[in-house]
């Protein structure tokens, strides 16, 4: 466990994890991240060896389409992985129209691969399904719901209202090392030479 | 016992870990009663701050009762004393301990070797902050180790409640030597970025020490109405220009002094595109932090004026308009809290009635709740600023 190796950093009186309990991360967020590396791994393949799914799927001579769209998947990828994860999830479920558009292309009774293109397709559909659940879960977890927001109207801070703690500080002296004047201090006639040796 | 215990991006965990030990006669142990979950926190939460490790206990904003003292420290501390632990370790005794500025004290940091690489030179350590600061286990906890605990602590009497101390420990100096650090003038105009709650700190602090006028600077309408309520005029950046409106209060001469409390992740919106670039390229790593909100202050700051930054920054930045900056003749102060320099002050000035920073809790959970509340507190749900957890 990466407990194990990670304890190598602390001593000896440092808390250990005994056991896991309750994670912030929901079921919503476990999918996500499933996803965000699911499209990291394919967006690798189709990037390294595109010709092995242009050649399963008749699709001969369109490599370059496939690697364009390994870039595309990895984009998903690190934008699902990231805290903004919805708009990753979201952008798959995009991505997905593309690739099934894509795929029927291939539908053609002339392709001898038209199996594989079926299998493929349904495979897509399938994932599509799993992409709009964790796009809806993601967004419906993290978002702000509508409505009124509560009150914070009365919560001044100051038991003796605003108005008499304006200025209740002035006992305070600023430090010498963190003044800033005179630069910005109110304009005196004084000049400026004259004020900067007797501050 | 039970801590929030760091797994992953986003996953904070309440694990049963072993309890912390003494470890050097100058550590104490607290047996913590009330702790919160604070903005850079979900730096960590998120991994935008590097070298956390799976294990690592959160927390730190908290405060308790001793229940243990090593040898070294019974001087100054005892069982049973009540303490607000403040979140940077000090030794009381460097040079720079003994200057005040004890956020970058030279002794605390037990992982010095690896901060001197990456920082130039160590800083102090932190209390559940990675591994760059020490790697000290935090105090989301129901028990924490104080290392230095004769010079890291701030004793508080009894018969004041948690929720009006607890703060002590960072937040609240946090928000004040954000103000400090400006040298507030009776004429001066404070522009404050990020209604947080160091934001709100920073607010109360402002008026508190005499500014002519303060301005808030948020989208969040909860977060702008606290803002109101302690005095702040309000700028709602959905709805209106911050540039545009700061000089318009200012006779077209833009505040003399600006606070940064929001830091390395900026609101992302189409409306602000250089945001929507930080936030690209922060996907591929090629950037660590967006800050939308220095370029904004460096633009719209009276030449001469101040800029404060209590935000936190983790590393990279890219377009600062160092041009602007430079002519303009502006001052930045920044850095961690010396939180122990200010809370003798702080604390008199609670007890005096003057503020009561409880003002700012709007959640309080128990520990097992806790990650589920970083959730909501990332996400600003159901009008959360400040989340109090009860070990
Ligand atoms: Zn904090
Ligand atoms: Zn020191």
């Amino acid at each position: 466990m990466a407990y194990y190796i990670s304890n190598i950093a602390r001593s000896k009186g440092d808390p250990k994890v005994l056991h896991s309990g309750p994670s912030s991360l929901g079921a919503a967020d476990r999918l996500a991240k499933a996803l965000g590396w699911y499209s990291i791994g394919l967006g690798i393949a189709e990037l390294v060896a595109p010709e092995r799914f242009t050649r399963a799927l008749g699709m001969e001579g369109k490599e370059g389409l496939v690697r364009a769209y390994g870039v595309r998947e990895l984009g998903h990828g690190i934008v699902s992985l990231s805290p903004d994860k919805h708009l990753g999830l979201w952008s798959r479920v995009a991505g997905d129209g593309l690739d099934i558009a894509t795929l029927m292309t291939a539908m053609r009774h002339d392709n001898p691969k038209r199996n594989n293109v079926g299998i493929a397709l349904a495979a897509v559909l399938g994932v599509t399904l799993l992409d709009i659940i964790g796009a809806q879960g993601v967004t419906a977890r993290h978002s702000r719901p509508r409505g009124r927001p509560r009150s914070y109207r009365n919560r001044t801070g100051f038991p003796q209202g605003v108005q008499a703690s304006r200025g209740a500080a002035k006992d305070f002296q600023v430090p010498p090392d963190m003044r800033a004047a005179p630069t910005l201090a109110a304009v005196s006639d004084r000049a400026p030479q004259e004020r900067a040796r007797s501050h | 016992m039970r801590a929030l215990v760091w797994h992953g991006k986003e996953d904070i965990r309440c694990d049963t870990v072993t309890d912390p030990e003494i470890e050097q006669p100058r550590d104490a142990i607290v047996k913590v009663t009330s702790c919160a979950i604070c903005g850079s926190d979900l730096h960590l939460f998120h991994n935008f701050i590097p070298a956390m490790l799976p294990g690592d206990v959160m927390g730190h904003e908290m405060m308790g009762e001793v229940v243990e003292v090593g040898s070294e420290a019974r001087g100054k501390l005892k069982k049973g004393d009540r303490v607000v632990v403040p979140f940077t370790i000090i030794c009381g005794e460097c040079d720079q301990c003994k200057r005040g500025n004890f956020s970058v004290c030279q002794t605390t940091n037990r992982k010095k070797d690896l901060a001197d690489k990456v920082f130039g030179h160590a800083t102090a350590g932190l209390f559940g902050y990675t591994h760059l600061t020490g790697g000290y286990p935090g105090g989301q906890a129901e028990y924490l180790r104080v290392p230095f605990a004769d010079a890291t602590h701030i004793k508080v009497p009894d018969g004041i409640p948690d929720e009006k101390v607890l703060f002590l420990g960072d937040i609240f100096p946090t928000g004040w030597q954000a103000a400090v650090q400006c040298d507030i003038q009776p004429t001066d105009t404070v522009a404050i970025w990020g209604c947080g709650p160091v934001g709100q700190m920073a607010i109360r602090s402002a008026v508190l020490l005499s500014a002519k006028q303060v301005i808030a600077i948020d989208h969040l309408p909860e977060r702008l109405e606290m803002a109101e309520a302690g005095g702040a005029i309000t700028i709602n950046f959905d709805e209106e220009s911050v540039v545009e409106r700061l000089n318009e209060l200012t006779g077209g001469e833009g505040p003399e002094k600006c606070i940064d409390a929001v830091g390395m992740e900026a609101h992302v919106s189409p409306s602000m595109p250089d945001t929507v670039y930080d936030r690209a390229k922060q996907m591929l790593g090629a950037e660590s932090d967006r800050p939308h909100i220095l370029r904004e202050m460096i633009y719209v700051c009276r030449p001469a004026g101040v800029i404060s930054i209590p935000g936190v920054y983790g590393g990279l930045v890219d377009k600062i308009p160092m041009g602007q900056l430079m002519n303009k003749g502006l001052t930045i102060r920044t850095g961690q809290t010396h939180v122990n320099r200010w809370t003798d002050d702080l604390l008199r000035r609670i007890e005096e009635g003057q503020i009561d920073p409880s003002f700012v809790i709007t959640h309080t959970v128990s520990l097992e709740d806790g990650p589920e509340m970083y959730k909501v507190f990332r996400d600003k749900q159901d009008s959360c600023i400040k989340v109090v957890l009860k070990p």
